[in-house]
């Protein structure tokens, strides 16, 4: 019997996954597909938010400001890029000015430090591409960017190296309360023993719940979409940039991302669909449309890639933490945004209550370290030079857009929770994420998994079961 | 590998063969050129193109794509033309004195830098993707560009479905077409966003048309379906505006999308480097020696344009060879005079090269272009101010087919000109 067991891989889960190893008992991690960070946690705005828009008062608020403080140090524990690159939220009507202030007092009363209110010259003069009309903006230079799936495979990486058993593609088909705990059924059959569940499974967390306990709980997914602009456009601002929300919508960002590109996005649109994270002509031209307002000239052409992501929103709006009517059976529910600001304090919130009620003690060999991939792009000249001369795969470079080398594709398989996929190589790598979108890499990734894994290229996937890159070998012929 | 040369050429496809094996001929020593190639074997994206037509222009007989790279990589071989292969060049920069810096990368040889007095841009094109187009829908496994197709068909001997349908009607994806065919996949049709082709007339009618695959002008793909693999595509025909008419959607089924729907000159070295690109092409504006706006550094084939037959890119490639020569022997000549800039209008979309300075240019100077839609009976006229220097009449021009015109020197050396007008007109 486990002590513990989490439903769900993403960034959430994940975060709880490793403040639960600093103590001692057995863990479980299970989720329902073939890697970590593949729900919410892969397709959301990357933005470590200060911490001013969650109402007074609200877990949103206290978790999203905690979350934010702690990144620093668990940027630097489990090898995460991060960056302070600080956010604005725009203002683009005189009369609206009031809403920034108010937008300000709500901050600063929930705890978000070195806030300040800009006049629209001084915006321009932190981000001389800011729109002409933007009238005034308010000013969170704690905001942040980070690789949310680093940040998620941080989590679960660290977490695993601490002890804490993961289980894939084993979604759950249902919970049952038992006098020692619970039951859980997996979709293979299988039944897993637990004293506790934590329910951390993003859009998925109602039905999870809902297994569980009376008191029912809904999660609606709602979509967002996305766009990426080329590099060569990603130092068009510095800051994040929100939009003041108008009659016309809740508004577009347009943000650096960490590794350099350009982001533009999120719509908003609810929907019945926790998989349903297609795009849509009408988002994208939205998206387009609102991130047009914020900037002088929306790099439109530079698009490389399109995506939407699904927030596990509940009619609340309020995240729902803690233990839960059924004792045992503790709740990280309805994680939407700012939900991968907060996970680190979610985290350990969750972890710390989960540990009372095992009596879980902390053990004394947890390391917090996490070290990533070796990262040849970010050494200097003599430093690279040396890796290669000693590791030569370093220099060989399959993905030209972003500079991978086989080095970095073959340790991504070949470390904790490794990459099993095209789609799981690219998440560590950064191989395929470039503007030719993997058309030269691809095949040849597909060759270092097979070689690696021991397997044929048509057994390679993109990413879940059927998503498979080739069919079959040809000179099959025409009969 | 030494750690200085006379010329570096980036990339061994056709363009870096034939502006290599050139600079040998024209005079530089064998052993002072060296070419970078990022892939496994020298001939570039040739390699994967087997079948033939190939070559007409240059040899007179219909080679597949190995066979003409093949040609030319053995005049290099017998040229004793030194190059290396899996190594990648990182970056290329201009030093104090005009030579250049290259960066390169390599299991072999490791990172390291070399000195060129001069460089040769050779790295090609590639081909635009998915998400350039912003095509809504998911983001399933079994969406390739034509290209990649081609490499896993070709190379690795895989087929990536069975039941496809193409984007574009650039010229790879309609080889795909004929190519996914003869391997027993069903090509349901060939969706063209515009009013014509972007492909050659022959590749229409040699692998759509003999096989019976619809080509259907005016369309495109409005939503993909399959959460994992590809389960069909919406295609809707398109207004004269290049948008979808609402309610002309038509689903079809398929487990694979190739997308053949343009090809983008390779250029981040050249931007890193201040190469002045054109907006047009995407490769670098060049003068009638087909150097860039950085003294020494040349281009040549896909980096510079997109090219139709490779029988151009190795004719350009060994004039850019050529020039390097004279340009490390110092027989490029700086004059005062401003350079002639040759302009257009009426449908002539771009012309490579830009600029000419006359006083360095071959007797006769070949300028390539194309056109931006299909024209009839047209004539291509160059003007000199009122003065017409060339008058060509066209039956067909389309935008798939590059055309040129051939300009002499003495008409350019006139005194005070400063421009010619490449266009088309009635008459």
């Amino acid at each position: 019997m486990y002590d513990s067991v989490i439903i769900g891989a993403g960034v959430t889960g994940s975060a709880i996954a490793r403040e639960l190893s600093r103590f001692s008992g057995e863990f479980l991690l299970i989720e329902k597909n073939d890697d970590v960070c593949t729900g919410t946690s892969k397709a959301n705005s990357a933005i470590i938010h200060a911490g001013f828009d969650a109402a007074n008062g609200s877990l949103m608020a206290k978790f999203n400001v905690l979350g934010n403080s702690m990144m620093d140090e668990v940027a630097k524990e489990l090898d995460v890029p991060f960056r302070r690159n600080g956010a604005m939220v725009l203002c683009f009507e005189e009369e609206n000015l009031p809403r920034l202030r108010d937008l300000y007092e709500r901050g600063v009363k929930n705890g978000v430090p070195e806030l300040k209110i800009l006049t629209g010259d001084e915006a321009r003069e932190i981000e001389p591409e800011l729109n002409e009309n933007v009238c005034g903006a308010l000013y969170a230079p704690t905001s942040g960017i980070v690789c949310p799936f680093e940040l998620t495979l941080g989590f679960a990486e660290n977490a695993a190296d601490n002890g804490v058993e993961f289980r894939f593609g084993s979604g759950v088909t249902g919970i049952e309360k038992t006098s020692e705990g619970f039951v859980i059924t997996l979709e293979n059959g299988d039944k897993v023993e637990t004293k506790t569940v934590i329910n951390a499974a993003g859009v998925y967390s109602d039905n999870i719940h809902n297994m569980v306990c009376e008191d029912k709980i809904e999660i609606i997914p709602r979509r967002g979409e996305y766009i990426i602009c080329d590099k060569a456009v990603g130092g068009l601002v510095d800051s994040t940039l929100f939009q003041l929300p108008t009659a016309y919508g809740k508004g577009i960002l347009v943000s650096p991302t960490i590794h350099g590109n350009l982001l533009l996005g999120p719509t908003a649109e609810d929907s019945d669909d926790k998989e349903g994270i297609d795009t849509s002509a009408g988002g994208l031209a939205d998206v387009m449309k609102f991130a047009a307002l914020s900037v002088k000239t929306l790099p439109s052409r530079q698009a490389i890639t399109s995506f939407s992501g699904l927030r596990a929103h509940s009619p609340k709006h309020e995240f729902i933490l803690g233990e839960q009517s059924v004792e045992g059976f503790f709740d990280a529910a309805a994680i939407e945004s700012p939900g991968l600001s907060s996970s680190p304090a979610i985290g350990r919130f969750i972890a710390e209550e989960v540990a009372k009620k095992l009596c879980a003690e902390k053990k004394a060999d947890f390391n917090p370290i996490r070290k990533g991939l070796v990262k040849p792009n970010e050494m200097s000249f003599e430093e690279r030079a040396e890796l290669i001369a000693k590791e030569p795969a370093y220099g060989q470079i399959i993905c030209r857009c972003e500079t991978v080398s086989e080095g970095e594709i073959v340790a991504s398989i070949n470390r904790t929770l490794g990459a099993r996929t095209l789609d799981g190589v690219k998440r560590r790598t950064r191989a395929g994420m470039g503007r030719c979108q993997s058309g030269f890499c691809s095949p040849k990734v597909m060759e270092i998994l097979a070689r690696e894994l021991n397997m044929n290229l048509d057994d390679v996937r993109k990413n879940e079961k059927g998503s498979y890159i080739v069919l079959e070998k040809t000179n099959k012929g025409i009969n | 590998m030494k750690n200085e040369y006379k010329i570096v050429v980036a990339g061994g496809g056709p363009a870096g063969l034939a502006a290599a094996a050139s600079a040998v001929e024209n005079g530089c020593p064998a052993e002072d050129i060296l070419i970078i190639e990022r892939d496994a074997s020298l001939g570039g994206i040739l390699n994967q193109c087997i079948h033939n037509g190939f070559g007409l222009h240059t040899f007179k007989e219909e080679l597949t794509g190995p066979e003409y790279a093949a040609r030319f990589e053995e005049k290099c071989e017998e040229l004793e033309v030194p190059f290396v292969l899996n190594t990648m060049i990182l970056d290329i920069s201009k030093n104090e004195d005009d030579t250049k810096t290259v960066t390169c990368v390599s299991k072999e040889n490791g990172l390291k830098q070399i000195k060129a007095g001069a460089v040769i841009l050779c790295m090609g094109c590639r081909e635009r993707s998915r998400g350039a187009l912003n095509i809504p829908g998911y983001r399933p496994a079994g969406i390739f560009s034509a290209g990649t197709a081609q490499r896993l068909v070709n190379i690795e001997g895989y087929m990536p479905g069975k039941e496809v349908v193409i984007l574009g009607s650039g010229d790879i994806g309609l080889i795909m077409a004929r190519r996914m065919t003869f391997e027993g996949a069903k090509v349901k049709v060939v969706a063209e966003l515009m009013p014509y082709s972007g492909g050659l007339k022959r590749n229409i009618v040699q692998c759509l048309d003999d096989y019976g695959i619809p080509l259907k002008l005016s369309h495109t793909v409005t939503k993909i379906y399959g959460k994992d693999r590809v389960e069909g595509v919406d295609i809707s025909e398109v207004g004269p505006d290049g948008k979808p008419i609402p309610g002309t959607d038509e689903f079809y089924s398929c487990d694979t999308l190739l997308l053949s729907v343009g090809l983008l000159p390779e250029n981040e070295l050249s931007r890193s480097l201040g190469v002045e690109l054109s907006p047009i092409t995407g490769g670098p504006v060049v003068n009638e020696s087909l150097e860039t706006n950085i003294p020494g550094v040349f281009a040549a084939g896909n980096v510079l344009h997109v090219h139709d037959l490779v029988d151009y890119v190795s004719e350009e490639a060994a004039q850019a060879g050529k020039n390097a020569v004279k340009y490390v022997n110092g027989e490029i000549g700086r004059s005062e005079r401003k350079p002639v800039k040759i302009t257009t209008s009426n449908g002539v979309r771009y012309t490579v090269p830009v600029f000419v300075n006359p006083e360095n240019a071959e007797d006769l100077i070949t300028v390539r272009f194309r056109v931006a839609n299909v024209y009839k009976d047209k004539y291509i006229n160059v003007y000199a101010g009122d003065k017409r220097l060339v008058h060509r009449r066209k039956q067909v021009l389309a935008p798939g087919e590059m055309e040129n015109v051939i300009l002499k020197k003495a008409d350019l050396m006139a005194e005070g000109l400063e421009e010619v007008l490449v266009t088309l007109e009635d008459e």
